[in-house]
């Protein structure tokens, strides 16, 4: 159904109004037309399609010999990737990536959301926190790549700040890995979190502490409960980028491998994009099963 | 509501400390970008300004920064025309499937860009290619819009919403055609929000690198890939470095900006920039 919600009272155009305009003005649908077509051409069409061409690739196999794409459905690829000890090790490994991730960026998210919301009274300040922490999203990845390369590569940053302390830091690899992608990754939890505790009404965190309940435990039994969904809707900006990546792994990762690289070697190194494509249903899986979980909480209006 | 002395102690110094977690690594790289050693060393022990020099006047730099700039632009253009349409659709028109149009827009951002890159490639190259047309600039400006749609689409969306139409219809109530009325009211309401969108959309494009790997043809390097080319390569720190140091000095500017123009900064959530 279409039905214009900007329909003036009056009728039709008066004065001087050409042709065209009127005739457009009269018809609301043959408007909404006009500005769907071209955006749903190119996001249909074009993203939608090229979607449903690699997932359908998936069923596809290559020739052994000359790498040609063989177009008749086979389940070959999955079965090579389910039967494959090395796929489930990644996979795995780089599931706990993705929760170790989101763990630390809740962990230092909820703090900074709170001290921002709840705690600093000047707006300017309050703003200026978020802001503080939402810019270095557009520093450029591969910057912040490159600084987390400096701060962990041997003889790094990190060695020199410990090196006073007779300590050495993990050099790159898992740990920097893990740590760079919750750098990376902090302000997506920020934003979301930030804002689900502006929407705590302040009034009912002084109840519960007019009624005596101490900071602690105003913060469990009051606000975290209040601003979970916010807290999901930040784990699945948090999971779902960690699972796509393979490039902060190539940086700082040392010889880790994540399940993105699988995908990316299947198809830039091997060539063969029926196996990468058919490794790609991992991560779109994960997420719409993260998605579908997380729905009820009223996550996703949070995002 | 009211924290004892001790919490407002122990939240400021959390608050700093994430700070210092979050700016350190950047400041290090600003740093280094003056440290005069050849190789990779820290503390730096003397300074120079000779690697900005060198990359300032690096043809590999140069190429790459102009590559980015067009794709950004070639980017920004479609997504402020197609992410502005469906911002309007979606705001002033009640129709059928309204909700998944909104999550159409985000998808290509929601899901993992070598998803996306993996499925323009193969797009690419069964349905372009045999039509004559070859992988190019062009293919990367088609993959960043896809993906910058959103962020144009987020903007115009709020400040529609939030101006609402009572304006319009007095401009129309007082005879302005439908072009008249969107010259008139519309758009001025709505420009910043599309200067905003237009700023965050080419940020993203410059930022990307995961869908411009599977959608530049060859001898198109972008400048993320330039670094991240070069980062393999012995002897390039530095000048990576001076690179990474001015990327950041010239991000921040435009960024700011563009917070500044856009509805609060909780707005900015949900752009949902994927690297």
């Amino acid at each position: 159904m279409v039905a214009p919600t900007t329909q003036p009272t009056t009728s039709a155009s008066r004065g001087r109004s050409s042709s065209v305009s009127s005739y457009l003005y009269r018809h609301p649908r043959l408007r909404l037309a006009g500005l769907l077509s071209a955006p749903m051409l190119w996001l249909v069409v074009l993203y939608l399609g090229s979607l449903t061409i690699m997932l359908v690739a998936a069923f596809w196999s290559t020739d052994s010999f000359t790498g040609a794409l063989v177009k008749k459905p086979t389940l070959s690829n999955f079965h090579t990737l389910l039967t494959g000890q090395v796929y489930w090790v990644v996979a795995l490994r780089t599931l706990g990536i993705a929760v170790l991730v989101t763990l630390i960026d809740l962990v230092l998210a909820i703090p900074l959301a709170f001290t921002a919301a709840k705690v600093v009274r000047s707006r300017r300040l309050r703003y200026a926190l978020v802001i503080a922490v939402t810019m270095p999203l557009w520093a450029g990845y591969l910057v912040k790549g490159y600084a987390m390369q400096t701060m962990f590569i041997n003889n790094g940053v990190i060695d020199w700040m410990l090196a006073p302390l007779g300590l050495k830091g993990p050099g790159l690899g898992l740990a920097a890995t893990i740590f760079s992608l919750a750098y990376l990754w902090l302000p997506y939890m920020v934003l979301p979190v930030y804002a689900g505790m502006e929407r705590v009404p302040s009034s009912l965190l002084e109840a519960s502490g007019d009624l005596g309940a101490s900071t602690s435990q105003t913060f469990r039994g009051v606000l975290l409960p209040m601003i979970f969904p916010a807290l999901i809707a930040g784990s699945i900006f948090t999971f779902s980028l960690t699972l796509g990546d393979y490039i902060m792994v190539k940086i700082v990762g040392g010889t880790t491998q994540m399940f993105a690289n699988i995908i990316y070697d299947s198809f830039g190194v091997a060539n063969n994009l029926p196996l990468a494509a058919a490794a790609a249903f991992f991560p779109i899986i994960v997420i719409i099963c993260y998605l579908l979980a997380v729905r009820r909480t009223g996550a996703l209006d949070n995002l | 509501m009211t924290f004892s002395n001790r919490t407002r102690w122990f939240l400021s110094v959390v608050t700093m400390l994430i700070l210092v977690y979050v700016y350190f690594p950047l400041l290090v790289v600003l740093v280094n970008s003056f440290n005069s050693s050849k190789v990779f060393s820290w503390p730096p022990t003397s300074f120079t300004t000779d690697w900005w020099v060198k990359a300032a006047t690096n043809d590999g730099v140069r190429a790459a920064v102009l590559t980015s700039v067009k794709a950004g632009l070639g980017a920004t253009f479609i997504a402020l025309l197609l992410g502005s349409m469906i911002a309007f659709a979606v705001s002033r028109y009640d129709f059928f499937g309204r909700e998944s149009v909104s999550f159409l827009v985000i998808l290509p951002i929601a899901l993992p860009g070598i998803i996306t890159g993996i499925a323009l490639n193969s797009a690419f190259r069964s349905v372009l290619v045999p039509l004559g047309v070859s992988f190019g600039l062009i293919t990367v400006v088609i993959g960043h819009a896809t993906f910058c749609i959103v962020v144009v689409f987020n903007n115009v969306l709020a400040r529609l919403r939030r101006t609402g139409t009572s304006l319009e219809e007095a401009a129309m109530d007082l005879g302005a055609g439908p072009f008249q009325t969107f010259r008139d009211i519309t758009f001025p309401a709505v420009r910043s929000a599309l200067v905003a969108g237009a700023l965050l959309a080419f940020a993203l494009s410059f930022d990307e690198i995961v869908v411009t790997t599977f959608t530049a043809g060859p001898g198109i390097e972008t400048l993320p890939q330039w670094i991240f080319n070069n980062l393999f390569r012995p002897n390039q720190g530095p000048i990576i470095n001076a690179v990474a140091a001015a990327l950041l000095i010239a991000f921040i500017a435009p960024v700011y900006l563009a917070m500044r123009m856009s509805d609060g900064p909780s707005r900015v959530a949900q752009v949902g920039a994927e690297p």
